[in-house]
């Protein structure tokens, strides 16, 4: 993370901005000292008190803290029939989730009672997205869904797509109906926003395996349990995109609503929410996208649809029947994308486009919607329009294409690939790893307190003292390190990877129009999918967690780079051009220096998004924290540590993204 | 006002016009044709069988088997749950799941559910055995064959030397979902190996495939009967014998692990409720060699479960006969 942040400031001369430039420079230089002189104390301690106090902990060892939550486990799972709370709380949610479910299911993707197909056939859900895409979004979005709904039948997938999109709008919907109300909450009262940031952070970092199995208990195998779980995970971005566009209403609009005597209701519902409409819309767009992301995790608990066709495939490393599935569930997250994103922007685009158009809208759109109720009901009525026809030839075709490339690149690349790894596992990792599981624990602890005031100021030095010390209370302190040392060497790469394309793409928006759906794809393909190819290349090895980690991460790195390098001024491109900058000098004086708030941005939620990946990383090999959350998840007397385990997960994620955060803003003030 | 009554008429017409083309020319009707109506007309008095199915091949190929004779001879409806382990036997308690039907011990499983909270009963075994073990790629044991027996396996531990094992031999560990001593045994029988793991079956499969392709060393722990022993028949490693208590102390074993008769559990109200899927249940047997052959038609030839499950039905009837009788 140093190394990511330290990278502009090398080539950076110090900008003219005003009469306190030099000083900040001073402090700049100081500052790096001071890093600089943390690490050289920490690399002579080590070499001296090396394996000491290191708090090892063997893989099948459990400390006092991991027995008491497996009580803990134990004695809800044995109380769950005659407890109240389960009698009249968790059940009635359960009841109520899996009824809406169970509703859209069999409008769309499971035979209701009697009939041997779903109320609405595919002709019909064809036409309603299509419908739905226009009126919300424009024509070519339209086209955009109704080519890949499409697709996805045939993939050969039709039904398991509709028990993902099913459970994927239910789950959404539900995620809304207390996210949006949550999230102007927190817009408009600081001190809620405050309660309610941890709480987030917690939904988002916490590895998803760990409560798969107690939701299961509070509300049974189905749909509910599904639906809770893939909203817990989606809710956040709803609720934080949404506090943040209300807070960015300019507060002389509001002022000015005030001043004509609008009361507290008055203002919100006429001027803040109509005002934030548009950045909420991005808020549910992520949260749709997160949703998705949850898809194969879901289908360990008997959640229907493409997911469970993933894991299925991967039992017999059927690389090809996976990929299809991934590829149906990329096309269903573009679609939703793409959709989302063009209804946020509708509303200027209209403005804007004319009032002729506006006029011959509302007709239009009634005769659209009478279409899409024949199609409807034609789906509803002939077998033809109601189940996809055809034999799913692009499916298999798309199988047989995915198995050739990866038996290909297994094939031919494995020797180059397995130097690749060796390199960077023996140059890098290795030697980063020792010195953080062989150093005694309040040697690191100190280094990372002390790095954290210098770089995200004295705050973000008290969070991470807190989050040391409840790191060390988990038990688990060496795997969280073993996990620290990939992460921080995964991030490293990401953020590499994340200037070269990023500053490639915002400098040209044909390589932007063409490397887009490649990220959006790289970051909704299910992991589970490229994890076998990515294990015939590289082993079960960490660096191949790390690789997963990177495909996962770089996408989000690249597009806030390239945001950022899009950002700068065009008037100060062009004055340095014309000074005679080369395009070397103008990317590395100019552009990087002037994107230094986008990049820092992008460490962090490259750095949340690594983070992310380390229970997917326990899969392949990555041991250490990603590995105990698996075990815990599957064997009952590990359940405590793989708890415990998923807390250090959330405690390396605040404490790095406070840090982050602060030296972000530190960097942009 | 005028001009939306118009509008209105517009649609209606045009639903009309539409609809009635289309009827004319509409073809096959949902539910007219009794093909769609599923296999089973006679719904017997089994009801519902909720089946759970742990994620593994072998696993897959006792449902498939299972859920197709209930459905096809007994009438039963079949809802098959795709769960770990651990959620499949939490799902005995909350009547969700009736039969877990490839159990690999699990004794603490049992302890909890079938002796303590008494929510589950033993259903007896299913025929098949379980071996745990060390493996090693067939082209190693034919190259060098003592290393068939770990008192030779320090001799070769510089060989199974990986980035990730600092210095020492790999020894590839660890689906999660099996308990290990593997940890223990290393320290206790002296092996200058480390346990690196490997974290899921595919990671463990995709290793040995790799190994026996390119001749790799790869040492690691798996587990038979499993699908991909008929791609690559992996030589199991001998380890001190078993005896009975002799992995007792977890701390200090040092000799392999026993054979585990594999069996069957079902939920407590399932077994008293009577329904033909029990008994179905409680008789159903095969063979190793009986479920290779299901699972390799799952794994290798691509089936679908219910096409495997219906080719080996068809082909052993007799056995069918004596599980439903």
């Amino acid at each position: 993370m140093t190394v990511a942040m330290e990278k502009p400031e090398k080539t950076e001369k110090p900008e003219p901005t005003g009469p306190d430039g030099p000083a900040v420079a001073v402090r700049r230089v100081s500052r790096r000292t001071v890093v600089a002189a943390i690490l050289v104390v920490w690399v002579l301690l080590f070499a001296v008190l090396r394996g000491k106090q290191t708090l090892d902990l063997a893989a099948a060892d459990l400390t006092d803290l991991h027995r008491w939550f497996n009580d803990a486990n134990d004695s809800i799972g044995a109380n769950r029939n005659s407890n109240p709370l389960f009698l009249y709380f968790f059940n009635e949610i359960r009841l109520v989730i899996d009824t809406l479910v169970t509703f859209v299911q069999e409008l769309i993707s499971q035979p209701f009672a009697g009939r041997p197909l779903p109320q609405i056939g595919w002709l019909g859900v064809v036409g309603i997205a299509g419908f739905v895409s226009w009126a919300v979004g424009n024509w070519r979005v339209a086209l955009l869904a109704v080519a890949g709904f499409t697709f996805m039948g045939l993939q050969g997938l039709w039904q398991e797509s509709m028990d993902t999109l099913a459970l994927t709008l239910s789950a959404v919907f539900v995620a809304l109906l207390f996210a949006i109300p949550l999230g102007v909450w927190a817009g408009l009262s600081d001190r809620f926003n405050r309660i309610v940031t941890p709480f987030l952070d917690f939904m988002q970092t916490m590895p998803t395996f760990v409560y798969l199995a107690p939701l299961t208990l509070f509300f049974l195998i189905g749909p509910a349990s599904a639906t809770i779980a893939t909203m817990i995970y989606a809710a956040p971005p709803a609720i934080r995109i949404t506090a943040h566009a209300i807070r960015s209403v300019p507060e002389t609009t509001v002022e000015a609503a005030d001043s004509l005597g609008a009361t507290r209701r008055q203002s919100l519902v006429k001027v803040l929410l109509p005002m934030s409409k548009r950045t909420v819309v991005m808020g549910v767009n992520q949260t749709i996208m997160a949703a998705l992301a949850m898809v194969t995790i879901a289908a360990l608990i008997d959640a229907p649809g493409l997911g469970k066709t993933v894991i299925q495939a991967l039992q017999s490393l059927d690389v090809g029947t996976a990929f299809n599935a991934g590829l149906a569930i990329v096309v269903m997250a573009i679609v939703l994308d793409r959709v989302t994103t063009a209804a946020s922007a509708r509303e200027e685009t209209a403005r804007r486009s004319g009032s002729r158009f506006l006029k011959w809208r509302r007709p239009l759109l009634g005769a659209g919607a009478v279409v899409t109720a024949v199609l409807v009901y034609m789906s509803h009525t002939y077998v033809w329009a109601a189940e996809f026809p055809g034999e799913a030839g692009v499916g298999s075709s798309i199988a047989r294409g995915a198995d050739t490339a990866t038996t290909w690149a297994q094939d031919n690349l494995s020797g180059l690939t397995n130097t690749f790894r060796d390199v960077l596992t023996n140059g890098l990792l290795n030697p980063f790893q020792t010195l953080l599981t062989d150093s005694p624990w309040w040697l690191v602890g100190a280094a990372l307190v002390g790095l954290g005031t210098v770089l995200g100021g004295r705050r973000a030095g008290v969070t991470a003292a807190v989050c040391v010390g409840l790191l060390v209370g988990t038990g688990v302190w060496s795997d969280a390190m073993t996990t620290l040392a990939s992460t921080v060497v995964a991030t490293v790469l990401v953020m590499a990877l994340g200037v070269v394309f990023g500053v490639w793409m915002g400098r040209s928006l044909l390589v932007d129009r063409i490397l887009r759906p490649t990220l959006d794809a790289a970051q909704v393909m299910p992991p589970f999918v490229y994890l076998v190819p990515f294990l015939a290349l590289f082993g079960a090895t960490r660096f191949t967690a790390i690789v997963a980690a990177i495909v996962y991460a770089s996408p989000v790195a690249v597009k806030i780079i390239a945001d950022g390098v899009r950002a700068v001024p065009a008037a100060t491109v062009e004055a340095a051009t014309s000074a005679g900058c080369n395009t070397w000098q103008l990317i590395t004086k100019v552009q990087l220096p002037m994107a230094r708030g986008a990049l820092t941005l992008a460490t962090n939620q490259g750095l949340i998004y690594v983070l992310s990946m380390v229970v997917v990383g326990g899969l392949v090999g990555a041991g250490a924290l990603g590995y105990d959350v698996v075990a815990g998840f599957s064997q009952g007397q590990l359940y405590g540590k793989g708890l415990a385990a998923g807390l250090a997960i959330v405690l390396l994620g605040v404490m790095f993204d406070r840090i982050t955060q602060a030296a972000a803003r530190r960097v942009s003030a | 006002m005028a001009g939306q009554a118009r509008q209105w008429r517009t649609a209606a017409a045009g639903i009309a016009v539409l609809g009635l083309g289309l009827t004319a020319c509409g073809g096959a009707k949902v539910g007219d044709s009794s093909s769609d109506a599923g296999g089973s007309g006679s719904s017997g008095k089994c009801g519902t069988f909720n089946l759970a199915v742990n994620p593994w091949v072998g696993y897959e190929a006792n449902a498939a088997v299972l859920a197709y004779v209930a459905e096809q001879d007994l009438g039963c409806k079949v809802s098959q749950k795709d769960l770990k382990e651990e959620i499949a036997w939490q799902g005995f308690g909350t009547g969700e799941v009736d039969a877990v039907v490839e159990n690999w011990g699990h004794d603490d499983l049992k302890k909890k559910y079938i002796t303590d909270q008494k929510t589950a009963v033993d259903a007896g075994p299913t025929g098949n055995e379980g071996l745990i073990g060390w493996y090693v790629p067939p082209w190693l044991a034919k190259a060098h064959p003592d290393i068939t027996d770990w008192k030779n396996l320090n001799k070769y531990a510089d060989k199974f030397r990986t980035s990730e094992s600092g210095g020492k031999g790999q020894l590839l560990d660890g689906d999660p979902s099996f308990v290990t001593n593997d940890a223990a045994l290393v320290k206790n029988l002296k092996l200058d190996f480390k346990v690196v793991y490997a974290g899921s079956e595919t990671a463990l499969i995709q290793a040995f495939r790799k190994a026996e392709k390119d001749k790799q060393w790869v040492i690691g722990y798996f587990y038979e009967p499993q699908w991909f022993m008929s791609e690559v028949p992996l030589v199991k490693v001998k380890l001190p014998e078993y005896k009975t208590g002799c992995d007792a102390d977890t701390e200090k074993v040092a000799c392999d692990y026993p054979v585990y008769k594999l069996d069957k559990i079902v939920s407590a109200k399932f077994a008293k409720s009577g329904s033909p899927a029990y008994d179905l249940v409680k008789n159903f047997t095969w063979t190793n060699e009986d479920q290779n052959t299901v699972a390799k038609y799952i794994a290798v030839d691509k089936m679908t479960p219910e096409a495997a499950a219906k080719k080996w039905v068809e082909a052993n009837r007799a056995k069918v006969e004596a599980w439903i009788k």
